[in-house]
């Protein structure tokens, strides 16, 4: 196990795994900043306060 | 609870309750001359039982059209009865073990009642029967109400909870007998392991249906978390559990990996079972049932999305720390370190979130012992998170690890924030499913909540002394440099603390069963729904309106 296998997994994990980490992370900060859908998320944690009526139809 | 079911419901219940019996009797009779015979009765009497329910409520009228317009709450309480069952059980059996290590003479001689196989009955019962059906339960209810939905059907709910106890059942039985694969947290053998792999594909799919078909555009963010939960346990069991059975007769296998690959592994499971069963699914708790409590709306949405996905991708990196100064590759362990302190912006995101909802609500915390259950579970997720990441630390880890330190930790996380926001999400909705005015008995639920505290702080502060005094005893070293004490007197040192933790144990135990004691009772009150129910008949099993709603 040891050897080039070894050096090739580690030097992914150190390249391509740091990059989606990032990537990643920077997709969410937009996502969650967008301006578009601060009204959605205001809406969404203030829906759940009534929501003892039953289903909807 | 057949009479909920659909004719077709109960048709598919009988032939699943038949070849589970079938399957019961092949392992019973394969595994004669080995423990699993005796796991195959539990199976076959568990399918019987599934048989002759199903049988005694076949003819009941079907249920009409109408229950679509309401939430399906049954599997709920079912689910709520059997975790608070599983608590006084698993707690009765984790204060045995804690007065066992005090006094190590009183196992009667008999293989059953040994240190090594309780032990495993507590943090089985405790984690997969307390809070795994608490989990259960508690996704049931806020999947429905976030989506304004009712479940996808009627049976895989059941399917869902019996089954789940079933492995619960198969696991601690197992033990008892000495039936185990010596994997922290994932003891249960292969046939054990099989049927909740089957079990948990239903749960998801179950999560996934409804989901499908919600009328609330937004899913809101507490089913990320149960989601995550959900899918991130099946990855985890899977690949954890690969196992070669030696016979089908058998109930011994050996894991498919080896040495420290198999040492990675377990603590890749290990770790993200703390991740994603103990933490995300009891977020998803937290952000639903906190909220709903105080009567105000999560502090910021935002944070709570970041904090989601920054636990979700830094969790499943920190199981390493289990493994620091040992033959896992150093780069390995510096990086479970690394992203194990990178992981506190995340948890405490979630914490703060929790507290700064309350900020302007204080006054309920103070009156409601309720809402103090959730924010005591608040605050000691936040601690439990900043201890995790400061023990994760490689040198801070030379002198906690192995000690009774990380069973400080374990138990602040799990008494103080697990368990406190389970009793505090069943305190809210026992009144609310089974549509009493309120709990039997405010006072009692005050009397649980200072015996759990006082038992925490006991029992932490108990295991925090020894496990420093232990880690400082096997590091000490004379003048001619050879270890100053030898094991035996770190254990002698220990005996006091052993006597605390035992007695803090006690006082949380106590709590549990007067919680379940004030939950039968509330149960059993009159139903404060019940004059509405006779002047409006058609609102039956819908929640109390006001006007204007």
């Amino acid at each position: 196990m040891n050897g080039p296998e070894h050096d090739i997994l580690v030097a992914f994990a150190k390249s391509w795994g740091l990059f989606y980490l990032i990537g990643l992370s920077i997709g969410v900060l937009v996502y969650t900043f967008w301006p578009g859908n601060r009204k959605n998320f205001d809406r969404a944690k203030k829906s759940i306060m009534d929501d003892e009526s039953g289903p909807w139809a | 609870m057949i009479s909920t079911l659909t004719d077709t419901e109960r048709q598919i219940a009988l032939v699943i309750s038949g070849l589970l019996s079938l399957v019961g009797l092949v392992l019973s009779a394969a595994g004669r001359h080995d423990p699993l015979g005796a796991q195959g009765f539990i199976i076959l009497a568990f399918g019987l039982s599934g048989v002759f329910l199903v049988i005694s409520g076949f003819h009941l009228p079907e249920p009409t059209e109408k229950r679509f317009s309401h939430y399906y709450d049954e599997p709920i309480k079912a689910g709520i009865i059997i975790a608070m069952l599983w608590a006084i059980v698993a707690m009765f059996v984790g204060d045995w073990v804690a007065w066992l290590l005090a006094y190590p003479e009183m196992t009667f001689d008999a293989a059953w009642a040994s240190f090594g196989r309780l032990r495993p009955i507590h943090t089985t019962g405790i984690i997969f029967g307390f809070g795994g059906n608490a989990l259960i339960a508690t996704s049931f209810h806020v999947m429905q109400r976030t989506s304004r939905t009712r479940l996808a059907d009627q049976l895989s709910p059941w399917f869902v909870l019996g089954g789940y106890n079933l492995f619960c059942i198969l696991a601690v039985t197992g033990y008892l007998m000495g039936v185990t694969q010596s994997k922290e947290y994932a003891e249960p053998e292969w046939y054990a392991d099989i049927w909740l792999t089957i079990v948990w594909i239903a749960y998801f799919a179950l999560y996934l249906r409804t989901l499908a078909r919600r009328k609330e555009p937004h899913i809101y963010v507490s089913n990320w978390y149960y989601l995550a939960f959900v899918l991130v346990v099946a990855m985890l069991h899977i690949v954890n559990n690969l196992a070669m059975p030696v016979s089908l007769g058998s109930s011994k296998s050996y894991t498919v990996f080896a040495g420290v690959q198999d040492a990675m592994v377990q603590w890749w499971y290990g770790h993200n079972a703390v991740a994603f069963f103990l933490t995300s699914g009891f977020l998803g708790m937290l952000y639903y049932y906190l909220p709903k409590r105080a009567g105000r709306p999560i502090f910021s949405y935002r944070m709570s999305i970041i904090g989601f996905w920054g636990i979700t991708f830094f969790y499943v990196w920190v199981g390493s720390h289990h493994l620091h100064y040992t033959a896992l590759p150093q780069w390995v362990q510096t990086l479970g370190m690394t992203f194990s302190v990178m992981l506190l912006v995340p948890s405490w995101i979630a914490a703060a979130n929790a507290l700064l909802t309350l900020n302007g609500a204080w006054h309920k915390v103070r009156d409601d012992a309720t809402l103090r259950f959730m924010m005591v579970a608040a605050l000691f997720y936040g601690l439990a998170t900043f201890e995790g990441s400061f023990l994760a630390i490689r040198p801070v880890n030379s002198l906690s690890h192995y000690t009774d330190w990380t069973v400080a930790h374990v138990h602040a996380g799990t008494l103080g924030w697990n368990s406190m926001i389970i009793f505090g999400a069943f305190y809210y909705l026992v009144p609310q499913l089974w549509k009493r005015e309120r709990i039997y008995s405010p006072v009692l639920v005050e009397v649980h909540f200072w015996l759990a505290i006082a038992g925490i702080f006991i029992y932490v502060f108990a295991m925090w002394n020894s496990g420093v005094i232990q880690g400082l005893m096997w590091r000490t070293y004379n003048n001619s440099g050879t270890l100053a004490y030898s094991f035996i007197d770190s254990l002698n040192a220990m005996h006091p603390y052993y006597i605390a933790r035992a007695t803090g144990g006690l006082l949380f135990l106590m709590g549990a069963v007067i919680g379940f004691y004030n939950i039968c009772m509330t149960i059993r009150s009159s139903p404060a729904a019940a004059k509405t129910r006779n002047e409006q008949p058609a609102t039956i099993g819908q929640s109390r309106l006001r006007p204007g709603e």
